[in-house]
């Protein structure tokens, strides 16, 4: 199984903005990793390097072993699928269904196998009964959606997520993590940037925690919660569950209501 | 502007078949906060539209049952009047800001031009809201340069600028980091210490149980529930209506299955820890 490596990699804007400092931070495949921190650590820049988007400017980013340096954006994005976290960016075709069909197609695929992958995850994303729609005439929450589904149908080795909960519902997040169970069951790596620290508790065992251009953490979600140096520096709060315990003395670190009831008791 | 009531409100969309919200009936008080919480595409934002005279005024479609503000049927309001009492927040911080004026200045200015206020009083009014939200540093930035959060303060400083009595907000903080968020809750809560009418569409269920007196349930249409905080998100029967409730709910639903029982349901991590602390048990306050 191949891997995402970020070694030493610092990344500058053309107008010399340095966003990304010296990040080190390896993925495997099949892995699970949630990117916290406020707007602005530096979080957006780290996955676009990571998907070929953006070249480091210092040190180098190995995608399964290849340099991204020695590729194009478009053979490091096969392996590596980034959904935009504003869908508009992403979107641009007449109808969800060529917006899903649309990358199959450039990588030549048969009719039959394009039309199999757009149900196939159409289907994982609940968003069949748009297939016809035009993607501007319908909510941004299912907008999310159909970007997903378009990365998805390109069977990637990895995807990265920027912001999948936002406005979400009870129902959008469901679907959620039942797309990040499947693409565990699948392999597939699943890089998420998020500021939804429920999500994070209820799915994440791995958190890289950002902060001023750096990654500050890279460790267990208990441990992120549980370091109010952390939690301080890279803004973020933990989920009120993980509070309420903290502050009754059971552990900050706590991520869900089973979890609570059992120390609780002890 | 005082109060806002419903009366079996059934609107449908045009071109539509089914109606986008149902026997909608309720009764907003002047000078409190209303939550609205519920499913995407449930009827939420008809509701704000409704509220806000954009139903009949601008959608067409089909409206039975009356919609009265101040007592007076909304079909006979002058829209343009009421836009100038009820201010609007949008969800999307990128479409809120006008696009034509070129500083931060200008655009808290737009609707005080509109409104006609003299210009000694317009540039008072831009200065003691830039200060109250704390956006000084943004003056003299170009408006469509700002961050999410940014924009959306911009935004509620061109509303609370014109000094509404009414703030319809739907989904402000749903782009933005933990830091933004609270921000925009801050200047909530300064909104309704000064009286204002508070109508807010959000998710975020835990910072509703914070900072609002009551909460509407709008799922498929119907207003499913409405009343004080604490009695509407303490409700278990809500979650499997699909409606996302607290934490500290969840955890209490957890507690009481496990045979530990608190005297009453908490919603907010305070209550939460109060509640726990007060039972003691040989645990730790700290």
């Amino acid at each position: 199984m191949g891997r995402i490596e970020l070694k030493d990699a610092s990344f500058t804007y053309p107008n010399g903005f340095l966003a990304n400092d010296h990040l080190n931070l390896t993925v495997e495949q099949g892995e699970r990793v949630a990117i916290v921190g406020q707007n602005g650590a530096g979080k957006t820049t780290a996955v676009k390097m990571m998907n070929g988007l953006h070249k480091p400017s210092e040190g180098d980013v190995f995608v399964n072993g290849k340099n991204t340096k020695d590729y194009t954006t478009a053979q490091i994005a096969k392996h590596v699928g980034y959904v935009f976290q504003n869908p508009d960016d992403q979107i641009f075709n007449q109808s969800v269904y060529a917006e899903i069909a649309y990358m199959p197609k450039y990588y030549k695929m048969n009719e039959k196998e394009i039309d199999k992958r757009v149900r196939e995850t159409a289907a994982l994303m609940d968003i069949e009964r748009f297939l016809k729609s035009n993607p501007f005439e319908i909510p941004y929450v299912i907008r999310k959606f159909v970007t997903i589904a378009a990365i998805l149908a390109t069977e990637p080795e990895y995807i990265i997520l920027d912001e999948p909960t936002a406005g979400q519902d009870l129902k959008g997040i469901r679907i959620l993590v039942r797309f990040l169970d499947i693409m565990r069951e699948r392999g597939v790596g699943v890089i998420t940037i998020t500021h939804d620290m429920e999500f994070v508790a209820g799915n994440f065992e791995r958190v890289v925690a950002m902060a001023d251009k750096r990654i500050i953490l890279d460790g267990n979600v208990r441990e992120c919660f549980g370091r109010d140096d952390i939690l301080e520096r890279s803004r973020i709060k933990r989920p009120q569950i993980g509070e309420i315990a903290g502050r009754i003395g059971l552990g900050r670190d706590v991520l869900g209501a089973g979890e609570f009831v059992e120390r609780y008791r002890r | 502007m005082g109060f806002i009531e419903l009366k079996n409100v059934t609107y449908t969309y045009p071109l539509m078949k089914t109606p986008a919200l149902r026997n909608i009936t309720c009764y907003l008080e002047e000078g409190r906060f209303y939550g609205v919480i519920g499913e995407n595409a449930g009827g939420k934002t008809t509701f704000c539209n409704l509220i806000r005279g954009l139903i009949p005024h601008f959608y067409q479609g089909k409206l039975e049952g009356d919609v009265l503000i101040d007592g007076e049927d909304i079909r006979k309001k002058d829209i343009d009047v009421l836009s100038t009492r009820m201010g609007y927040i949008f969800q999307n911080p990128f479409t809120q800001i006008s696009g034509v004026r070129k500083t931060v200045f200008e655009e808290i200015a737009l609707g005080l031009e509109n409104l006609g206020v003299p210009k000694d009083e317009m540039i008072r009014r831009v200065i003691e809201v830039a200060e109250l939200l704390k956006i000084e540093p943004l003056l003299e930035n170009d408006p469509n340069r700002l961050s999410g959060g940014q924009r959306q303060r911009v935004a509620f400083a061109s509303i609370i600028a014109m000094d509404m009595d009414v703030f319809v907000i739907d989904e402000p903080t749903s782009q933005l980091d933990p830091e933004g968020t609270e921000r925009i809750f801050e200047i909530i809560r300064m909104l309704k210490e000064k009286g204002k009418t508070i109508i807010l569409v959000e998710h975020k269920v835990d910072l509703v149980a914070e900072y609002a007196d009551e909460v509407l349930i709008i799922q498929n249409g119907e207003l499913v529930k409405m009343g004080p905080v604490k009695e509407v998100l303490s409700d278990l029967e809500m979650l499997e209506r699909g409606a996302m409730l607290p934490q500290a709910v969840i955890l209490n639903r957890e507690l009481k299955e496990n045979g530990i029982i608190l005297p009453e349901v908490p919603v907010t991590t305070e209550e939460c820890v109060r509640l726990l602390s007060e039972r003691g048990n040989g645990h730790g306050k700290d």
